[in-house]
């Protein structure tokens, strides 16, 4: 039992951790997370899947402060033992801003501007008792 | 300015939770309080636009409604869904297919926050699995973003909420009709930075009807007809910042909200000065604050003062959702774009109670905003 992507369709986890797929308009150069067949700013359906970049600064935050609801979610619901998390939107330089969890919570150690990396956290485990991670991100130490 | 769109008759099933009664009893409840108020019988209506998100087909309602034969299309359209009936609606007369219609809207949500499923048949949910797919993240993410950029505080945030709560205690329909002082809101439990459970609305229940007719025959039906000058419902353009969004563009545009609000001020021929009252989407108390700004009703940043003033006060120079808005009244989605067009349409008349804004308002303003990035908004005069 080890580690497994919560989604390959998404994204790969290599051994330096999570590695986001998206798209890259071949026509205007645009991105989009996750990858789609058509280009939502010059109508395109000439696209590639392509890795996005792994540190971005955050550009907008909050904290989810109550358990989300299971389906769909897989991490912790239980209202005890619940713990909140950021929530962000982390701009990746020439590609697109994308959301992410944080692994910060303390609204007091967020602020938009700052430097963030792609980071690879368990949420849950699959049918098989591998871990299932996700992508957060996390301040450049 | 065309007068050809009348709205003349009007119902609504009180919002909030109701044991027992499925969404759509409640919506045909409003129906025939609308059929009452216009003076007409179920069988008189030619054609209907329903609206409902979870609630099931509205088309269904013609089995307990009566089985006329009438044109009825179901609508379904995100947060926008009752206000896209409406529009149905409006365009149906004004095109001059039919004479006298409907618009209803109901829906009977779950209890807490909306459960998003963006998950692809065969693959694992990421999205949502990975706890984001809520739309108060997004809610929290902008406001809090806005807050710094236009020196908006929090205490602004509460002063909405509390306000709301009070129009909201005037209001027999409303679902939350005890007030909240400032403190109260403030200390209540912080849901999505920075805003906190009583600044937040929820999914409800609820239905209201509408009928409309054409202008010329109006007063057949009312004493008081109120027209509706515009309808629009308008998509995201690419750059826009909008709820439910994985990723969004580096560029940056404007909202849905300010596109439809240009094009319904200018189907109107009136600009923003001409409105007595308007009901704003207030899915949560930054968003009516935010939506103040993106609707063309001051400039971004002067809200604070705007607040403190207490402009939108009831008695204020810009009486904003004076039924208690979303906040009091909650989110059945379907129903909630016409909740507001209800509370205008009472304002207009002069028939809203306790809660009615003074000096005889003349031309009022509805706005919607939701997933997946859709604004509908609504003009109507007397």
């Amino acid at each position: 039992m080890g580690q497994v992507s919560i989604n390959e369709n998404v994204m790969d986890l290599t051994d330096e951790g999570p590695r986001l797929k998206g798209m890259h308009c071949k026509n205007c150069g645009n991105h989009v997370f996750p990858m789609q067949k058509g280009c939502p700013k010059c109508t395109s359906d000439d696209v590639e899947e392509v890795q996005l970049g792994t540190r971005g600064t955050l550009w907008a935050w909050t904290i989810q402060g109550f358990p989300p609801k299971a389906p769909p979610y897989l991490g912790e619901t239980d209202p005890e033992k619940f713990k909140p998390y950021g929530v962000g939107y982390i701009e990746l330089p020439g590609q697109l801003k994308v959301e992410s969890r944080l692994t910060v919570s303390d609204p007091t150690a967020l602020k938009n501007g700052m430097e963030m990396e792609i980071v690879g956290e368990i949420i849950g485990q699959d049918e098989d008792g591998n871990d299932l991670v996700t992508f957060a991100f996390a301040p450049v130490a | 300015m065309s007068d050809d769109v009348a709205i003349v008759g009007i119902g609504m099933h009180p919002f909030g939770r109701h044991e027992g009664v499925t969404g759509m009893e409640q919506g045909a409840i409003a129906i025939r309080k609308a059929c009452a108020d216009a003076g007409i019988e179920w069988s008189d209506l030619q054609f209907a636009f329903g609206g409902s998100v979870a609630a099931g087909s509205p088309d269904h309602m013609v089995s307990q409604m009566g089985l006329t034969g009438l044109q009825f299309i179901n609508v379904v359209n995100g947060c926008a869904t009752g206000g896209s009936a409406l529009i149905s609606a409006y365009n149906t007369i004004k095109s001059g297919a039919f004479d006298i219609g409907l618009a209803i809207g109901f829906d009977k949500h779950e209890r807490g926050a909306f459960r998003v499923s963006t998950g692809k048949a065969g693959e694992r949910d990421w999205y949502g699995g990975s706890g984001m797919a809520l739309t108060t993240q997004f809610f929290g993410m902008k406001i809090n973003r806005y807050m710094e950029e236009y020196g908006i505080s929090q205490d602004s945030l509460a002063r909405v909420s509390s306000k709301a709560f009070r129009n909201g205690s005037l209001n027999e329909n409303a679902w939350r009709r005890q007030a909240f002082t400032e403190e109260e809101v403030l200390q209540s439990q912080m849901l999505s930075y920075p805003l906190t459970q009583y600044m937040f609305c929820s999914p409800g229940e609820g239905g209201v009807a509408l009928i409309l007719a054409r202008a010329d025959q109006a007063h057949k039906y009312t004493d008081k007809p109120i027209f509706l000058k515009s309808a629009v419902v308008r998509s995201r353009r690419y750059g826009s910042f909008e709820v439910l969004a994985p990723s969004l563009a580096l560029d940056y545009a404007d909202g849905p909200t300010v596109d439809a609000s240009k094009a319904a001020f200018e189907a109107a021929g009136v600009g923003p000065e001409d409105i007595d009252v308007a009901q704003l989407q207030d899915t949560e108390s930054g968003a009516e604050i935010m939506h103040m700004a993106e609707n063309g009703f001051c400039e971004h940043g002067e809200q604070e003062e705007m607040l403190a003033r207490g402009d939108t006060e009831i008695t204020g120079k810009l009486p904003v959702n004076t039924d208690g808005g979303c906040l009091a009244n909650g989110e059945p989605v379907g129903a909630s774009g016409l909740r507001q067009v209800y509370e205008n349409v009472l304002q207009l008349r002069g028939d809203a109670g306790k809660r009615q804004v003074p000096n005889n308002p003349k031309v009022a303003y509805t706005h919607v905003y939701g997933a997946p990035g859709i604004s509908g908004v609504t003009i109507l005069s007397t």
